[in-house]
């Protein structure tokens, strides 16, 4: 159930797409038509699972998301996938950004190479990659191995592929080694080419690798629930079992948060782009 | 006190005298830089694309490297540029050995190809990046940039990004970026082959007139020989990673030190001749003398080349030519004709000869020509591949 509340559908734009041609009218009925069946289609279990939330003996009431939103629990949880979603990203960022650009630049044959090794965390087992993780970092020091920070890093591996993915599509769409070497030309160094340069022109790719990297940390419940931490997805585990009404009312909760933070990404990328329209009209 | 028609005049006043000293310092400054490599080598893999290649650039010429594509021409400039490392050789700058300095302490300005402006800056951002680079202040680097784009006329579109710029457009501010900081040697890479004939025409020009108003040493790559020979004080032409020739344009042109640049620089008709004496040979029944003076046994055949202004066309009824076609040139005509040359083996034969307008009215096609050879002096031609 927690792993399903964040499979959002997630727009992709590059920001630098045309607008599509409007087609005849009969393609925009169509268009019409298909955007209202599977809008219905993604609407129509959160309508109702909204419903079984609501529904009491007698009609209709809000005791169950009274229920979860008086539990202490749901910030400390909420917060705790937050911070280490936070650290996901940022490790993820600090070690494939570089990593990428310089596969890229230096060894683009080694891209499919790459690419067959990020989709690994895809098919080996949680328990397989716990374990793994725990035995590869035993000589770590507590600070990492006993607190959340080890679970960052066990995410950092379970969001590899579509990290991977997103930024290498992300840098294919411009031209890295033109833009690298007029950059290099006119005296930038390295940090301040990956600075300056590629990561500004990485930034819709980047926003939204990093809201994919959100949405599984806030959905992953094995990994947390394997290594004792109680993060977002395990207390709505818990909550599940001794409230149904109240595990369903956490999902739409953590669906609807899920969506907001989509939005504030989104818009964090068109916030950019109208800016700039405006200061160049 | 001075008067000045601004609303802000403390604020003009200053901008001025920013823009006059930095104007002032584009006049002093740039005399230009000597630039000389030696014995560059560069492979890759069994590719040789670059064999041994020596060049000198002397302050402030423009020279053009021509050749066909995959000549090595990219790879000489990279060299330069540092943004690829010699197998072997130097590259000076004014005497300095600068051959394993990085690219982003070479202080060279390049622009490519391809359309290489940041997509995430504005114009004016652009032409100021390799002044940020160099930890310029703000109001400096904005000076600079403005002048800059004024100097190429974009000072109306500073803040437009790279996408809403066209390709002339682009191009122009990427020369700007380039000049911006001062660089010793421009370097330009086939900058316009991605425009259209009309502005490429026009930023030829331009670049020309800007190259020469800061008097900086520029190397400029093309495989579009009127733009070499329009362009440069000199011209190299390259072929397989060799360097075969480096004269001023009309050298080129007229006095190719080998087979190859003859037939690669302007259009060239390649004759079968027949050796008389040493040194000598008869083309269209007109006796000339070979360069080089290979010895070919007397009798024996070969080929020559001549320029389509050095055949002479004249109407003839019982001549051995036939006008094939025919096109008007301003002032002169190009007419192409084709016959069974004398020494014949039966196969067509096709001149194409350059006429001034005048001789050429009577020519239309089907109409029976004579031709001979007005040069005196013709280039043998390099043997055809075996199978030719
Ligand atoms: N990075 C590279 N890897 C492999 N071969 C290259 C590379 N760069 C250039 N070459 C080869 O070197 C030769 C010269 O290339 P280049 O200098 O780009 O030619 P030009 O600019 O005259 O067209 C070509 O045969 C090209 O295929
Ligand atoms: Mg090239």
């Amino acid at each position: 159930m927690a792993a399903v509340s964040t499979a959002v559908p997630l727009p992709v734009t590059t920001g630098f797409e045309p607008r599509p041609r409007r087609g005849g009218r009969v393609v925009g009925t169509a268009r019409v038509v298909i955007f209202v069946l599977f809008a219905a289609y993604y609407l129509m279990p959160v309508v109702a699972a909204f419903e079984f939330t609501v529904r009491g003996t007698t009609g209709y009431n809000l005791s169950s998301w009274a229920y979860i939103l008086s539990q202490p629990d749901l910030t400390a949880t909420l917060g705790l996938s937050l911070k280490i979603a936070v650290g996901t990203i940022a490790i993820s960022l600090l070690m494939m950004v570089p990593t990428v650009v310089w596969v890229h630049l230096r060894a683009p044959r080694l891209r499919r190479v790459i690419e067959a090794v990020s989709v690994l965390p895809l098919v080996i087992p949680a328990v397989v990659l716990v374990v793994g993780v725990l035995s590869a970092f035993q000589g770590l020091p507590n600070v990492i191995k006993g607190t959340p920070v080890i679970l960052s890093l066990e995410y950092v591996i379970l969001a590899m592929p579509y990290t991977y993915r997103v930024l290498d599509s992300g840098v294919g769409a411009i031209d890295l080694k033109t833009l690298v070497e007029a950059a290099r030309g006119l005296g930038a160094s390295w940090l301040e080419v990956l600075l300056r340069v590629i990561v500004p022109n990485l930034r819709s790719s980047i926003l939204f690798s990093a809201f994919l990297t959100l949405a599984l940390v806030l959905g992953e419940f094995t990994m947390a629930s394997l290594m004792l931490f109680n993060t977002f997805p395990v207390w709505i585990v818990q909550v599940g079992q001794s409230q149904a009404q109240g595990a369903v009312a956490v999902s739409i909760f953590s669906l609807v948060f899920a969506w907001f933070l989509l939005f504030a990404f989104s818009l964090l990328g068109a916030r950019r782009r109208g800016s700039r329209r405006r200061r160049s009209a | 006190m001075t008067t000045v028609p601004s609303t802000q005049p403390g604020q003009a006043s200053a901008r001025d005298r920013v823009g006059a000293v930095a104007a002032g310092a584009v006049a002093r400054e740039r005399s230009g830089s000597s630039v000389e490599l030696r014995g560059l080598r560069r492979s890759y893999g069994s590719v040789v694309a670059l064999d041994s290649l020596d060049l000198a650039l002397v302050p402030g010429e423009l020279v053009a490297l021509l050749g066909p594509s995959g000549c090595g021409k990219t790879t000489a400039l990279r060299l330069l540029a540092g943004l690829e490392q010699p197998d072997a050789g130097h590259v000076l700058v004014d005497g300095v050995d600068i051959t394993g300095r990085p690219a982003n302490r070479r202080d060279m300005g390049m622009v490519f190809q391809a359309y290489s402006l940041f997509p995430n800056m504005t114009a004016e951002d652009n032409v100021a990046f390799g002044l940020r680079m160099r930890k310029h202040r703000a109001s400096e680097r904005r000076a600079r940039a403005r002048q800059l784009l004024e100097l190429i006329g974009l000072d109306h579109h500073a803040q437009r990004y790279p996408h809403q710029l066209s390709g002339g457009q682009q191009q122009r501010v990427a020369l700007a970026r380039a000049l911006a900081i001062e660089p010793t040697v421009l370097l330009l890479d086939e900058p316009l082959s991605a425009l259209d004939a009309k502005v490429r025409e026009q930023l030829r020009d331009e670049i020309r007139r800007l190259q020469m108003e800061v008097g900086i040493t520029t190397l400029f790559v093309t495989h579009d020989q009127e733009e070499a020979l329009s362009m440069a004080d000199r011209v190299g032409v390259m072929s397989s990673g060799r360097l075969e020739q480096i004269d001023s344009p009309d050298v080129v042109y007229s006095r190719p030190s080998t087979a190859f640049v003859a037939e690669f620089v302007g259009a060239m008709n390649r004759l079968p001749a027949r050796a008389t004496e040493p040194g000598q040979a008869l083309v269209l029944d007109t006796p000339v003398s070979l360069d080089p003076d290979s010895h070919l046994p007397m009798g024996a055949a070969c080929e020559v080349l001549v320029r389509p202004e050095a055949v002479a066309v004249e109407v003839d009824p019982s001549g051995v030519w036939t006008v094939v076609s025919r096109s008007f040139r301003g002032g002169l005509t190009r007419v192409v004709i084709a016959g069974a040359p004398v020494t014949g083996s039966g196969e067509d034969l096709t001149i194409v000869a350059d006429l001034t307008s005048a001789v050429a009215t009577g020519m239309t096609p089907g109409v029976r020509v004579r031709a001979r050879v007005t040069s005196q002096r013709l280039m043998l031609a390099a043997p055809r591949a075996a199978a030719a």
